[in-house]
């Protein structure tokens, strides 16, 4: 109880000289081991690399000379775990837990830099040694990542110590509810879960609304395949997020938020409830906050992961204990949201920003970006690209430069073929637009959308029909069936491109898409529906020649589908090395010893392990 | 005068509220007089003669849901137009409503062919997809009855509050289901037959012991099918 008591901050210079006190005692030249403990390097193997650091340092007993910390993720998932020596910041990557005696003995106590752990620039093949050197990084502009590296996102001193919570003190004490909608309004922040919305109006709309009981909401059902943003901060900088939460419910006049997270985001759950946990601690949540006579509390709403939950109407159905389907929404919920009271829900990503505009100021702010879309945007880079990872970007940089300078490119040499922006109801953009600035309007303008920040890069190898099936069968499977233009429609459009890839489907057919995406677009009930179309419209629109190929010519430009394509093995290249022959599972390679294979049709399965073990390029898939 | 839905069975005229203030707005270029509150829907059902707007899913007696879209309309903003649910948009004043343009013609037939294509023996949608020029669905035929307009669920809730069955799964699997998937409805059921009364597609209907049938269900998932037979097997034993 005494403890708790003096953990209290009572008044904003209570606050400051904690920070004080916070920064004081550490020391920035103290030798610092950071392993991003986020779950992309978690998958990597980072949670035994720790464990190995941890064990070494008490073996040298050198706990006092060198601190370790589990920090959140910086993005650079492809060439985890990472591991950064500072202060100098050492970079090393693809960490083994049997490289840590030795990173232990030869980097942190004698300051020598062991080669193989460097990360090698494929473009240069150059070795760098420091972090910030590393070309990934250095295109990025991190004001909301970046913290992420810096911090152990369990321990809220660390992230008062970076200056956390400031923006909360300053808009409690120098701002009025009026003053904090305006400043978000002039930053031109647009909510960044996937609709565009200016945040400012939202916040002003919900300002204005009437009623007592207003709610405070984070979207954190983060459900598009291949996206982790939300994620990444959640887990690695949640206190960012909730300290726009309060930022937002003293706006609008709030003392209730939720965070409604995806059950499947376990630790991300559990650093948002030590954070809640540790600002109560801290009186920066709950009663009277830092003395202002302001009251709010958050609390967590676990996703059951359904991804149409993450659509406003549907989330805030979910909250209330009722089945997460969508709703009209021709009454904003900043008006009628949560149990029928104006309710203000905004993106995780959208929340990070806050106290960055609070504490840097609107025109800092506004500064970045294109004339539309201001601020930065942290984009999950995935598919077929060197670098996988997160990437933050300012709005306005180029396609070509997020894929090339940053991405570094296509992996194998491959050619690029399309990149998917804005998660499974985006569109596909091909390589005449790379040279497009990133920003709402522009992706937009190209049939796609700027969506929660996906972005998935496809090569040659890839069918285009095929993907668009994907898409449309994800959407169909999440597609909560309360609308006939979503339910039917999908599961409608799903089976003429089955048909497509089948070589089973008429020209005709293309009309029948072209239709059902009206239909859809126009009829739906919420933007799961009137989106969904995207894929499937914009691979028509830039790849028709695939389309035709698969239904006039029965043949998958790009190999991929399976009724279309047929392996064969020329037998002037074919060696008789037999491993084709081994490899196959179902036993239609046959052939002897130095003499060419054949392989019997009506056994082929089309798998593709022929293909991928001939080591003479004998194998043809056509 | 304008005739407005106090509940399911009453309709009153706008003059018995005199401290009501009317709205005006333009339903196909006609002028309407409504009251505050009103969505497009209810304001085209009390005014006879004015606006083309079907509707599957709606019924006065419960909540407006928007789950079959016919009813969407075009309401004009500024220079554009856009698609509303007319069942749940609520009317403002100097709204201007197009029920019946050919983008709206456009949109229900797509709609109507879906669900025709769902449930190609429902004499009402065949007459009703006939009305917008659609025979023949283009898709590959259905057998079912139901089109999950949910007014039977609806009704068993926000009338009866008996909840005595429930729509489940989600997507193409959805399904009006007794709880927990169970073979026969509960006794939950008091058997008021309103379900029934509600149904627009006669996929419910009063079976011999005046408990409604509901459409048989099909239970994408295997496993729970076996759990199911087991679960009815056991309770017959008891």
């Amino acid at each position: 109880m005494v403890e708790l008591l003096q953990k209290r901050l009572r008044s904003p210079s209570e606050l400051e000289s904690r920070r004080q006190s916070i920064v004081q005692k550490r020391d920035p030249n103290r030798l610092c081991i950071t392993v991003c403990a986020g779950t992309g390097c978690r998958a990597s193997g980072a949670e035994a690399v720790i464990e190995a650091f941890k064990d070494e340092i008490e073996r040298r007993e050198i706990q006092l000379d060198v601190e370790l910390k589990e920090t959140g993720c910086p993005g650079f998932c492809e060439r985890g775990p990472l591991v950064v020596i500072r202060p100098k910041r050492i970079f090393y990557q693809r960490v083994k837990p049997e490289d840590i005696p030795e990173i232990i003995s030869e980097t942190v106590l004698n300051g020598t830099i062991i080669d193989r752990l460097l990360y090698v620039d494929p473009a240069t093949n150059e070795k760098i040694v420091y972090e910030p050197d590393v070309p990934f990084y250095k295109k990025q502009t991190q004001n909301i990542l970046g913290a992420n590296s810096a911090i152990d996102p369990t321990q809220i001193d660390d992230y008062i110590a970076i200056g956390g919570y400031s923006a909360l003190s300053k808009v409690l004490f120098h701002m009025s509810s009026e003053e904090v909608v305006a400043e978000i309004k002039r930053s031109g922040l647009r909510g960044r879960g996937g609709g565009g919305f200016p945040t400012g109006r939202k916040w002003e709309s919900c300002l204005h609304a009437e009623g007592d009981v207003k709610y405070v909401i984070c979207n954190a059902d983060e459900g598009d395949p291949g996206s982790f943003q939300d994620r990444a901060i959640l887990e690695g900088n949640p206190h960012s997020v909730v300290e726009g939460m309060i930022i937002g419910a003293y706006a609008i006049g709030s003392h209730q938020g939720y965070i409604y997270v995806r059950n499947e985001y376990p630790m991300a759950v559990r650093h948002a409830r030590i954070a809640i946990e540790e600002a109560m601690d801290y009186g920066l949540l709950g009663k009277d906050i830092l003395g202002s006579g302001f009251d709010f509390t958050v609390s967590i709403s676990r996703g059951g992961g359904a991804f149409v939950c993450g659509e406003s109407s549907a989330l805030m159905a979910s909250l209330e204990g009722k089945i997460g389907e969508p709703k009209a929404k021709y009454v904003h919920m900043s008006e009628k949201g949560l149990w029928d009271k104006p309710s203000l829900l905004n993106n995780v990503k959208t929340w990070a920003n806050v106290p960055l505009i609070i504490n840097k100021g609107a025109e800092w702010y506004s500064q970045i970006g294109t004339a539309g879309s201001k601020g930065t945007m942290i984009f999950a880079l995935v598919g077929k690209i060197n670098n996988t990872g997160l990437v933050e970007v300012p709005m306005g940089i180029t396609l070509r430069e997020m894929i090339y300078d940053i991405g570094g490119g296509i992996p194998g040499g491959k050619k690029f073929k399309a990149v998917q922006t804005g998660g499974p109801s985006g569109g596909c953009i091909p390589e005449q637009y790379l040279d497009t600035p990133v920003d709402f309007d522009e992706l937009t303008k190209l049939g796609s959308m700027m969506g929660s920040g996906g972005m998935i890069v496809m090569d040659e190898d890839t069918c285009m029909v095929d993907v668009a099936k994907y898409f449309v069968n994800f959407l169909e499977g999440e597609s909560c069936g309360k609308c006939v233009p979503c339910r039917e429609g999908l599961h409608r459009m799903g089976e003429i491109l089955s048909d497509i890839t089948r070589g089973q489907a008429g020209m005709e057919d293309l009309d029948l898409l072209e239709d059902l995406a009206g239909t859809l677009r126009d009829g739906s009930l919420c933007a799961l529906g009137t989106t969904a179309a995207n894929p499937v419209l914009t691979t028509l629109r830039y790849f028709r020649d695939e389309y035709v190929a698969h239904i006039e010519q029965k043949r998958c430009p790009a190999g991929v589908c399976r009724e279309l394509i047929q392996y064969s093995i020329d037998p002037e290249k074919c060696e008789g090395c037999l491993r084709c022959l081994r490899a196959c599972p179902t036993e239609a390679v046959s052939g002897e010893k130095r003499k060419p294979h054949t392989i019997d049709q009506s056994k082929c399965i089309k798998c593709g392990a022929c293909f991928d073990v001939c080591k003479f390029g004998a194998v043809i898939k056509r | 005068m304008a005739k407005v839905w106090i509940n399911a069975q009453t309709q009153v005229e706008v003059a018995d509220y005199p401290g009501m203030r009317a709205v005006h707005l333009t339903i196909d270029g006609k002028n309407v007089r409504a009251l505050p509150g009103q969505t497009i829907l209810e304001v085209v059902n009390s005014h006879p003669g004015i606006g083309n707007v079907p509707a599957l899913c709606y019924h006065p007696a419960v909540k407006p849901y928007g789950a079959c879209r016919l009813c969407t309309v075009e309401i004009e903003e500024g220079t554009r137009s856009r698609f509303v649910a007319a069942c749940l948009y609520p009317i403002r004043e100097g709204l201007v409503v197009k029920t019946d343009t050919e983008r709206v013609r456009k949109l229900r037939q797509g709609i109507l062919e879906l669900l025709l294509a769902r449930c190609p023996n429902v004499k009402m949608l065949q007459d009703l997809a006939k009305e917008y020029g659609v025979e023949q669905p283009r898709y590959a035929l259905g057998d079912q009855a139901c089109i999950l307009c949910g007014l039977c669920v609806r009704a068993c809730q926000e009338i009866i509050g008996r909840s005595a069955i429930s729509l489940v799964n989600r997507g193409i699997y959805r399904e009006i289901a007794a709880p927990f998937y169970a073979y026969e409805l509960s006794e939950g059921c008091i058997g008021c037959g309103d379900c029934v009364y509600v149904c627009p597609t006669g996929a419910i209907y009063l079976g011999p012991d005046g408990k409604p049938v509901l459409p048989k269900v099909k239970i994408p998932y295997p496993e729970v099918e076996a759990m199911m037979r087991e679960a009815t097997a056991a309770a017959s034993r008891r």
